[in-house]
């Protein structure tokens, strides 16, 4: 059955009374169920949550195989979480069956792929999907299609039972005898722990995972002790390196500072561009290099940004410093800068995936988003955007809250070089829809801004600022022009990863890639 | 196949971007910043073993990419070496706007290189004189027969400076004044001008003393230098701005030239503009100023 | 042409292309990886031959390691590295004949 966005979706996903993609707001205004976690009384006063191990923690949960293991990405690339989870329940005790559920996963998280292979691990459902686990679930090696959401997507599915989490382990910065966590104050800082809050309220058990013990109380706490079962030390829950870089430098790189002039320009140009604006960017080169001209437009007007949300970085926090925006509402840290922010600027808070971004609940901070400025792998002639599968049709990228904050916003423009080697990144057809493109309005390459049809409101706000744009048509035969028209992917039936609209639809699949053989 | 359209000897050229002929990712639209003319190297930024490697890249990338407007220079090696004859042959062959002779020292240099442009041109049946030429300064002797040099050619439309080389020679070192190569440029300029052909100044290679780099094209724009030679995209901007007109500049010019082709029209060789007699020695400046005013999107009108 | 030795051209960088040609007996041995193969494998695969066709290739065995390169760095490491192999790279290259 084909959904709103043109993909073929095989009917047999339908059980459940799942709906494929039908527009932007389908949902808008129905009534759902919240579901409850099944949690274990602690009466008893105790003096201390710690237990030895991993294995013993996992025990005291009840862990058994079957069940679904979710974990958070604030450690990034440089998580050790997850894999000595996995290594415990899997060799230790012996579990199979066993699904994870994510907020991402990527390279550092390459051992959990033997597990998939040896069929351990059945379930993947995840944000983000890099590295060999996006290679082994492509090459059709999970037993279910792996799930794929958004970031407001994820809190969604959680409420409703969709996904419904057995135990949730956190990865604490620092965390005290009883479980209060904070992303600060040790060793292996993240700062902000917005993805993990959702998870510690409803998982029937939480396990914390932490390699810096402070004192109680460990004040004010991002995951609170009253949802933890138990605490484990461990030597070290990351490599710092990887967690955060030192500083997110702006891109020197004259292509991104091009692009990024012109998204500053786009957004001065519409009317939402007024005293106390609201606005997210990405970390990517060219995303973030916007905040550098957005700076001196707003100089140059004389007006503020009213606050920033999203993942956040240095050159954000530097311009809540300067006073040029009122507060930062933070889900995530991507530099040291930020981390050391975070809950010790005035004004630069922490929240939840929840009121980040899900659809499902009272009104996310997306929703109240003037701008966002995002990449994109690929975005086609309809301007819907792919971040997760490359242009070979393998799982290496992640949705993140891409879709969320590009729905939410008025404005949404994607920042894009227009082929990345020979990729043509403006395409006829993206491999996989991750946002759809009702959705995204503008879009800004290296060779030139196409706006979508959809927002002639736009469309005149360019044109009286007289900023040049052309037909998306226009640049997606440019990009073949330069680089040639690639040969479409050939797939087997095999779909091994759905992927869900932030609504909890099914926006598109994933097949098993056929590879070319001469 | 792209054809490109005849070479203009006397064209915009403020910003001049060097890149390396070798590299496939750098070449490929390198005119997507906005720069009037590039200038693909397969001098010193191609190492000595693989000059034949740049010359199949370069062919290909002439005959292919569509570089639109900008003008495609290309820098060949110098007269001392083994590679310049072959270079000559793939820039004719592959219809590039314009060779820089690089080390040049004589008119006598810019002449054999003309002989064998010419002789290319017969060979790859390209329209002969179509290929123009430049020549860059590199030496004491360089700058000395600076005027025979720029004289040497119909088809040379421009000297450099090279400030790398000169400054070797000299026994100099970049001064935040531009004293270490004053006479050297002011020279150079009185010869080009004498000569009725433009004038480049050499690369500033600090790319993070942007600061310096403004200071030095505003000495430049001062000196009456025609452009600049790059090495990044960024530094096309400030060059562009530097060297923009004002409005004023901008909308006397459009009175004059359009004084003057109304005078022509009616065959009168006297004109005046706002009851002033104008001379017409002043047109061609004037022209000038509107293909820059048009080139910095300050004008719109159709006298040049 | 004859492909008399061994001879490599191009690079390992993103957008480029690196061809090796050595000497063989029977026909064309020709063997391709890239980093874009799902997409333009076979566009890849008919430059290529049709680049050697034209240079008159016959015979050799032809590896092509590609990063993404486009259609005219494809020719061109193609033909810098048939010339090379030829040791006639340097110069009186028949541009715009065999070379086009």
């Amino acid at each position: 059955m084909k959904n709103a966005v043109g993909r073929d979706i095989p009917e047999y996903l339908f059980a459940g009374g799942r709906e494929v993609y039908q527009g932007k707001n389908y949902m808008d205004g129905r009534y759902m169920q919240k579901v409850a976690p099944r949690t274990r009384r602690y009466e008893k006063p105790q003096e201390s949550k710690i237990v030895a191990t991993l294995a013993d923690a996992l025990r005291q949960c009840g862990a058994k195989s079957g069940m679904t293991f979710s974990f958070h990405h604030h450690l990034r690339n440089g998580d050790y979480v997850v894999n000595m989870v996995m290594k415990a329940a899997i060799d230790e005790l012996g579990l199979d069956n066993l699904t994870i559920a994510a907020t991402s996963l990527g390279e550092a998280h390459d051992p959990v792929a033997e597990y998939i292979e040896q069929g351990k691990i059945v379930g993947i459902q995840t944000s983000g999907i890099r590295g060999r686990i996006g290679e082994v679930v492509s090459a059709g090696k999970l037993k279910t299609p792996a799930i794929i959401r958004s970031h407001g997507g994820r809190p969604r599915a959680i409420e409703m039972g969709e996904v419904h989490i057995d135990i949730a382990f956190i990865a604490a910065p620092t965390s005290d005898c009883v479980g209060n966590c904070r992303g600060i104050g040790g060793k292996s800082n993240c700062g902000s722990m917005g993805y993990a809050m959702m998870d510690a309220k409803c998982a029937d058990h939480v396990v914390v995972v932490t390699d810096c013990l402070v004192d109680f109380p460990n004040m004010p706490a991002s995951i609170e002790a009253i949802d933890v079962d138990a605490v484990v030390k461990v030597e070290s829950i990351g490599n710092p390196k990887k967690i955060a870089s030192a500083a997110a430098r702006i891109s020197q790189n004259p292509r991104d500072l091009m692009m990024a002039e012109n998204v500053a320009r786009i957004i001065a140009s519409t009317p939402y561009f007024k005293e106390g604006f609201s606005f997210q960017t990405g970390v990517g080169g060219p995303s973030l290099a916007a905040n550098l001209f957005l700076e001196k437009v707003m100089d140059e007007r004389g007006i503020k940004m009213g606050w920033s949300i999203g993942g956040i970085c240095g050159p954000m926090v530097e311009l809540l410093k300067k006073g040029k925006v009122g507060k930062i509402i933070d889900v995530q840290d991507f530099d040291l800068d930020a981390v050391n922010s975070i809950n010790q600027t005035p004004n630069h808070f922490e929240m939840s995936a929840s009121q980040y971004a899900n659809p499902a609940n009272k009104g996310a901070m997306v929703n109240k988003l003037d701008f966002v400025v995002l990449a994109a792998l690929e975005i086609d002639t309809g301007f819907n955007v792919n971040v997760l599968t490359g242009s070979d049709g393998v799982l290496r990228g992640a949705p993140g809250g891409h879709p969320d904050a590009a729905a939410g916003s008025k404005c949404c423009i994607i920042v894009t070089p227009l082929v990345r080697g020979r990729m043509a990144t403006v395409c006829e057809h993206v491999v996989t829809v991750t946002t759809p493109g009702d959705c995204v309005d503008v879009l800004v390459t290296d060779y030139g801004i196409a706006v979508n049809p959809q927002r002639p409101d736009l469309i005149e706000c360019l044109d009286a600022a007289g900023i040049p744009h052309v037909p998306i048509e226009a640049l997606q035969k440019k990009a073949y022009s330069l680089v040639g028209t690639p040969d479409d992917l050939e797939w087997e039936d095999q779909v091994v990863a759905v992927l869900e609209a932030r609504d909890g639809t099914i926006l598109d699949v994933v097949r098993k890639i056929k590879p070319l053989k001469l | 196949m792209i054809p490109r359209p005849t070479p203009e000897r006397f064209r915009l050229r403020r910003t001049m971007m060097f890149m390396n002929a070798q590299k496939p990712g750098l070449i490929k639209d390198a005119y997507i910043y906005g720069v009037d003319s590039i200038m693909l190297d397969l001098e010193d930024a191609v190492a000595e073993n693989q000059k034949d490697a740049a010359r199949f890249s370069l062919y290909h990338a002439l005959k292919t990419i569509d570089y639109g407007d900008t003008e495609v220079i290309v820098r060949i090696n110098g007269l001392d070496t083994p590679h310049w004859q072959e270079d000559i042959r793939v820039c004719v062959a592959g219809g590039a706007d314009g060779i820089r002779i690089a080390k040049c020292e004589s008119a006598q240099d810019v002449k054999i290189v003309e002989e064998h442009v010419e002789k290319a041109e017969r060979e790859f049946g390209v329209e002969v004189g179509r290929t123009l030429l430049m020549a860059a300064l590199e030496s004491p002797k360089g700058i000395m027969n600076a005027y025979e040099i720029c004289a040497a050619s119909d088809r040379m439309f421009g000297v450099a400076i090279s400030g790398g080389d000169f400054r070797k020679c000299m026994q100099t070192k970049p001064t935040a004044d531009g004293i270490d190569m004053l006479f050297a440029r002011g020279q150079m300029l009185l010869a080009a001008r004498a000569a009725g052909v433009q004038c480049f100044d050499t690369v500033f290679t600090d790319l993070d003393d942007m600061e310096g780099f403004i200071n030095e094209v505003r000495q430049n724009k001062a000196m009456g230098f025609d452009g600049k030679s790059l090495i990044n995209p960024k530094q096309i901007r400030p060059v562009h701005e530097i060297f923009a007109t004002t409005e004023k500049e901008v909308a006397q010019a459009e009175a004059w030239v359009s004084a003057f082709r109304e005078a022509q029209a009616r065959g009168v060789g006297v004109f005046t503009v706002n009851g002033k007699m104008v001379d017409a020695a002043f047109i061609p400046g004037a022209e000038r100023t509107l293909r820059l005013a048009k080139a910095c999107g300050m004008y719109e009108g159709d006298l040049v | 042409m004859t492909i008399e030795k061994s001879a490599v051209a191009g690079t390992l960088e993103s957008s480029d292309a690196q061809i090796t040609v050595e000497p063989a007996q029977d026909g064309i041995q020709l063997e391709i990886s890239s980093s874009v193969m799902n997409q333009y494998g076979r566009q890849i695969k008919a430059t290529v031959l049709d680049t050697l066709e034209r240079l008159e290739v016959t015979s050799g065995r032809v590896t092509v390691v590609d990063k993404g390169a486009l259609d005219c760095t494809l020719k061109a490491r193609v033909e810098c590295a048939v010339f090379r192999a030829c040791g006639q790279s340097e110069k009186n290259i028949p541009w715009g004949g065999a070379v086009k």
